[in-house]
């Protein structure tokens, strides 16, 4: 990528995953940048709610189901962003993440544990040996609104302390003003100070607040900059607004990760976020990673579930599936 | 000595595609008046004749379908105004015609200009009675509109050679279609001279055809010509052989066919039918949704 | 782009994928079918009077279902008699009384949706997500609507005081069997006609499950007769001098046939015929939606629609990225098990219209278009065909010019806006068209010139009860649904 700003931090940093030359001088202005952006196909959105609802009527049964199941439950970033979470808390999140299902060792651990950067040393500690990996929110979540070396600062601190992964946030004041150069800039930043002091960088998830977008056409775009930027994955919501993950606003994400691969061969995960409480909401958005996706998204490296609450009820629906009966709140672990 | 001025006497020809031919076949026939007094000879239309016609007809149909209603509104009111002009003309030749008196012929001509007023408001109404929003219970905008069918034959009423005429030829070409019309077998005149008003009129060529000769003749052609759209088969009211003859012909491509009504009384309201009877409904769809689509909520 | 070969991105869920769906049958103890129906004449079921019967088959397995009677020139001298003596009663009750029946029917359709739903995927072979998401819920609302004009035919714009035709005979395809019935049935009552209704001959249970739905609702005897036989059933009805009323849904040259049929008679004629519709794609579409459209227009039920989508206009610089979508599209279709909950592509409704689609696919071939399907592995018994492309198709080709009924969609392009509308055009047929682009005075421009009766703009097949659906040209004459629905059973 040739973008000023790639180009001004080259010593500091590593870069992105290289983009296909087609697309590299789409960043190169403000000015390219929205013309490529607003240049991508529109959205109907009554034809994209439409086949997410479609996708939404699958029946998954039986076997499929506790495939579904399993794979749903690796795929968790196990959550907790609250301003009252304690080293307590984050210990007590941790233990589930090792063992979800005390009752049945089978069960597969979740992903990563979430958490906020202060709390990433604990929960590194915590999670030491299991293979559950450490995420942790950055860039002033979940607003976003602090100064850019404050974010950058913020994931920096995170970083060298463990995280495995950032999940930052995009200024949607910025995107929404049509600065996309801005947010295209940021996220670059955020990915250079991602960079783990003895090589490596942690990966780097950026969410979008859909709700706060509040387009579809925005969404595409979104997903567009910041793939362009070189994000590992996108996200779509933080979980602290009105609406978080759909899916068709998570549909739209798919598809986007789709056609940038296809345009560049470079491939990047989704993360949809907040508001997934069920294993009927999970396996809707499972069904549409499979007939949007297919077999190369279906795995916890490129597919991942922001939540909490989801857990248990996954592991409810899994005891029943094993045992026949349905299972009751008090057979799974509150954490 | 005092001798009559000897009248210059009037050569009646088709009128097509805004020309006034003479038929193809160069056959003429003779037209009398009610006694059987000779009136003119009357060109005798040819299946080539009709031919002719239905492409002129099909050439001006664009454009006189996309007029605006507008338009086309005051296209018929000026078609009202210039024969308002040739009222005398016209009473003189009705009254030849059907054999009726001067003030009876005069209130047939006054009748048909008052149809031609009549239907020239309809231009852009019609669309509000025949067409509108349709509530469909989903996030779609849906809204039917009426669409003029294409070239219509009209094979026009006998007994009635102008007002009869202008009440089957005018709620044809308000809605955008484009006619051929066969005039009266018996009583063409009227219907060759009316031809010089839309002429006259700013009605584009080939909006109106007409053609004079046998409705049989002309119909057959007509109603199994493939770039027909629709019949108006007004001139079989009393031939219900020929009438099935011309439906079934008809129905190889499906014409709209308008049957043919016990001969009334051509001065009664018109309503609404012979306008909806060439018309299409055309309903689209186009979905609505909401502003905020991510934030809607699933 | 256009073989096989060619690597697909994003790899969809192939049947061989990491994520398989298991079988998910929808339960066929729902519904019970007798091993033979007869007739519905005059509020009874009976024989016909010579005692002729047909089966009736599962198109997905061949198995025989039930067997119906078969409908001779007595029965349906019986069962136009039977309208005929139900029309004094049926048209002089209250509007507000036949608005209560019709509601009745709709509530009870309600009821038994299930059922009805997976009777109509066994004897037609759509799949059950179809007849139970689109078919069963646009019946109920369909008689609920028609219901409601029953007492206010007054203000529908036919006059101060529209009166019922009389007698009306229907014929209705076999493709969407209940929901051709529901389109028939509904307005006719609510006029205050009475009707006799032959279903098609591939499907008629729906239609006598639905006479026991008459019965339940308490509707007057002979208000609605159905008889089921084959077309020489049909041609009877139609010519039978005590009919008022025609109405048929079905074939082109049927409805030709019937046009000359009814020719010279004061009989009212309406007909809902073929159609080769164009689905027009701009450079500046919603793409993925655009493929969702295109999908759905031609593969939904098949493809067995009068206004499917069987015509792609796609426009030059969009054709090769589309495709690719379009084909990436078609992997992830599930055809299969109509009875499958995730079925997407069923069956074809009978051997004669797996004939017929086989014949023009092979056409196409022969005439030089370029075959693809997605790679799918069809059932051993039973009548199937793989969803189809065919690409570089160009006007003169048969598949771009018959009606095929099935799911087989033709690809042609075009450079201007002017030359897609010429070629949507291009076309005896005139019942429906789409249209794909982001840019709002386009669609309205392209919709204005298109002849056919319904453009779907940035959608396709949708259906509500409100809206009125027929053809321009040989598609056929009348309007069926909304207030339009109604001008063909009333007198002004």
């Amino acid at each position: 990528m040739t973008v000023g700003y790639a180009r001004r931090y080259a010593p500091l940093v590593t870069m992105p995953p290289s983009v296909a030359p087609a697309l590299a001088d789409v960043t190169a202005s403000d000015a390219a940048l929205r013309r490529f952006l607003h240049g991508l196909p529109g959205v109907d959105a009554v034809g994209l709610d439409a086949r997410a609802a479609a996708l939404g009527t699958r029946s998954i049964k039986t076997t499929a189901k506790a495939y579904a199941i399993d794979l749903a439950i690796s795929m968790i970033d196990l959550t907790t962003l609250e301003g009252a979470d304690t080293p307590g808390k984050v210990r007590s999140l941790c233990a589930k993440g090792r063992a979800p299902d005390p009752s049945d060792r089978t069960a597969p651990s979740p992903a990563a544990v979430c958490v906020y950067p202060d709390m990433v040393p604990v929960a590194r500690e915590a999670l030491a040996g299991t293979g559950v990996l450490v995420a942790s929110v950055a860039t002033a979540f979940p607003a976003g609104r602090a100064p850019i070396e404050v974010k950058l600062a913020d994931v920096r601190a995170a970083v060298a302390a463990g995280a495995d992964e950032i999940d930052m946030v995009i200024d949607r004041g910025a995107f929404l003003s049509g600065r996309y150069l801005k947010v295209f800039e940021e996220i670059t930043a955020v990915r250079e100070n991602c960079a783990r002091a003895g090589g490596g960088a942690a990966r780097l998830k950026v969410i979008f607040e859909n709700g706060e977008l509040a387009t579809y056409d925005n969404v595409r775009r979104a997903s567009w900059l910041a793939m362009l930027a070189g994000a590992d994955f996108i996200k779509t919501s933080t979980g602290k607004v009105a609406v978080n993950a759909t899916p068709p606003n998570t549909l739209v994400m798919l598809e986007a990760v789709r056609d940038f691969r296809d345009a560049t061969g470079h491939q990047v995960g989704v993360k949809p976020a907040g508001g997934i409480r069920t294993t009927k909401d999970a396996i809707t958005y499972l069904v549409m990673v499979n007939e949007t996706l297919g077999d190369d998204w279906l795995s916890p490296h490129w597919f991942r579930f922001g939540a909490s609450g989801l857990l248990n009820d996954l592991l409810m629906q899994r005891q029943k599936l094993s045992s026949g009966r349905y299972s009751g709140p008090d057979y799974v672990t509150v954490d | 000595m005092s001798t009559d001025r000897v009248n210059v006497l009037k050569t009646y020809k088709l009128y097509v595609g805004g020309k006034f031919p003479r038929s193809e076949s160069g056959r003429v026939y003779e037209v009398t008046d009610s006694k059987g007094n000779w009136l003119a000879n009357a060109p005798r239309s040819s299946r080539k004749d009709a031919r002719d016609a239905v492409v002129a007809a099909r050439k001006a149909f664009p454009g006189w379908s996309g007029a605006t209603a507008y338009n086309r509104g005051q296209v018929l009111y000026r078609v009202a105004e210039m024969l308002e002009g040739r009222r005398e003309q016209f009473a003189a030749e009705v009254a030849a015609a059907e054999g009726l008196s001067r003030a009876k012929a005069a209130a047939q001509v006054d009748a048909a200009i008052d149809r031609w007023v009549w239907y020239a408001g309809w231009s852009d109404k019609v669309a509000q009675i025949a067409g509108g929003a349709n509530p469909v219970a989903g996030p779609y905008f849906n809204l039917s509109t009426p669409e003029p069918t294409g070239v219509v034959a009209v094979l026009a009423p006998a007994g009635s050679s102008l007002l009869g005429l202008v009440s089957v030829v005018a709620p044809v070409i308000v809605t955008g279609n484009t006619a051929v019309v066969v005039a009266d077998e018996a009583a063409p005149l009227p219907a060759l001279s009316l031809a010089e008003v839309l002429a006259t009129s700013d009605v584009p060529g080939g909006v109106v055809n007409v053609l004079a000769g046998s409705a049989a003749e002309l119909g057959a052609p007509l109603a199994a010509h493939q770039d027909v759209n629709a019949v108006d088969l007004a001139a079989t009211a009393s031939d219900t052989g020929l009438a099935t003859e011309l439906e079934v012909a008809a129905a190889d491509n499906l014409k709209r066919v308008l049957r043919p009504a016990p001969a009334g009384d051509w001065t009664a309201d018109p309503g609404t039918g012979r306008m909806l009877a060439f018309l299409e409904t055309k309903t689209v769809w186009h979905p609505t949704g909401g502003l905020g689509a991510a934030g809607s909520s699933y | 782009m256009t073989n096989e070969s060619t690597p697909a991105t994003g790899s969809p869920a192939a049947p061989s994928g990491l994520f398989t769906y298991a079988p998910a049958p929808e339960s066929r103890a729902v519904v019970d079918i007798a091993p033979s129906y007869g007739l519905f004449v005059d509020g009874e079921f009976r024989e016909a009077a010579d005692g002729g019967v047909m089966p009736t088959l599962s198109p997905a397995t061949e198995e025989k279902l039930s067997e119906v009677a078969h409908a001779g020139a007595a029965d349906v001298d019986a069962a136009v008699r039977a309208a005929r003596t139900a029309f004094t009663g049926w048209s002089a009750l209250p509007g507000a009384e036949r608005a209560k029946y019709l509601f009745r029917i709709a509530r009870i359709v309600q009821e038994r949706s299930r059922e009805l739903a997976v009777l109509e995927t066994l004897d037609n072979g759509k799949p059950i997500k179809e007849s139970r998401d689109a078919d069963l819920p646009l019946v109920a609302a369909h008689f609920f609507y028609y219901a409601g004009w029953a007492d206010k035919l007054d203000h529908a714009g036919f006059g101060p005081s529209p009166r019922p035709v009389g007698v009306a005979a229907q014929v209705i395809p076999w493709n969407f069997p209940l929901l051709m019935l529901a389109w028939k049935i509904a307005p006719a009552l609510a006029c205050g006609n009475t009707v006799v209704l032959k279903p098609a001959e591939t499907t008629p249970l729906s239609a006598l499950f639905f006479a026991d739905i008459c019965r339940q609702a308490g509707l007057p005897r002979g208000v609605v007769n159905i008889l089921t036989g084959d077309g020489a059933t049909g041609a009877a009805l139609v010519a039978h001098d005590g009919v008022d009323k025609v109405a048929f849904t079905g074939s082109t040259a049927v409805g030709k046939e019937i046009a000359r049929t009814v020719a010279g008679t004061s009989k009212r004629l309406t007909l809902e015929l073929g159609g080769k519709g164009a689905n027009i794609v701009f450079d500046d579409a919603p793409l993925d939606q655009a493929v969702e459209g295109i999908v759905n227009g031609v593969f939904f039920n098949q493809g067995q629609v009068c206004c499917a989508g069987s015509r792609l206009l796609v426009q030059e610089s969009v054709h090769d990225e589309l495709l690719t979508a379009l084909q990436r599209r078609l992997r992830t279709l599930r055809v299969g098990d109509p009875l499958d909950k995730n079925t997407d592509v069923g069956a074809i409704n009978s051997a004669e219209q797996l004939a017929r689609i086989t014949e023009l696919a092979e056409s196409g071939e022969a005439e030089g278009a370029e075959r693809w399907s997605a790679p799918c592995e069809l059932p051993s018994r039973g009548y199937w065909f793989a969803p189809t492309l065919f690409l570089g198709v160009s006007q003169a080709h048969r598949v771009a010019r018959e009606e095929i009924f099935g799911p087989v969609l033709s690809v042609l392009t075009f450079r201007t806006p002017e030359e897609a509308v010429a070629k949507a055009n291009n076309t005896p047929y005139g019942l429906s068209a789409g249209v794909w682009t982001e840019k709002g005075s386009r669609i309205l421009a392209v919709a204005e010139r298109l002849r056919a009766g319904v453009v779907w703009a940035n959608t396709f097949n949708k259906f509500d009860p409100t809206s009125p659906f027929g053809g321009y040209r040989e598609s056929g004459f009348g309007r069926e649904g909304g207030r339009h629905g109604l001008e063909a059973y009333l007198e002004h």
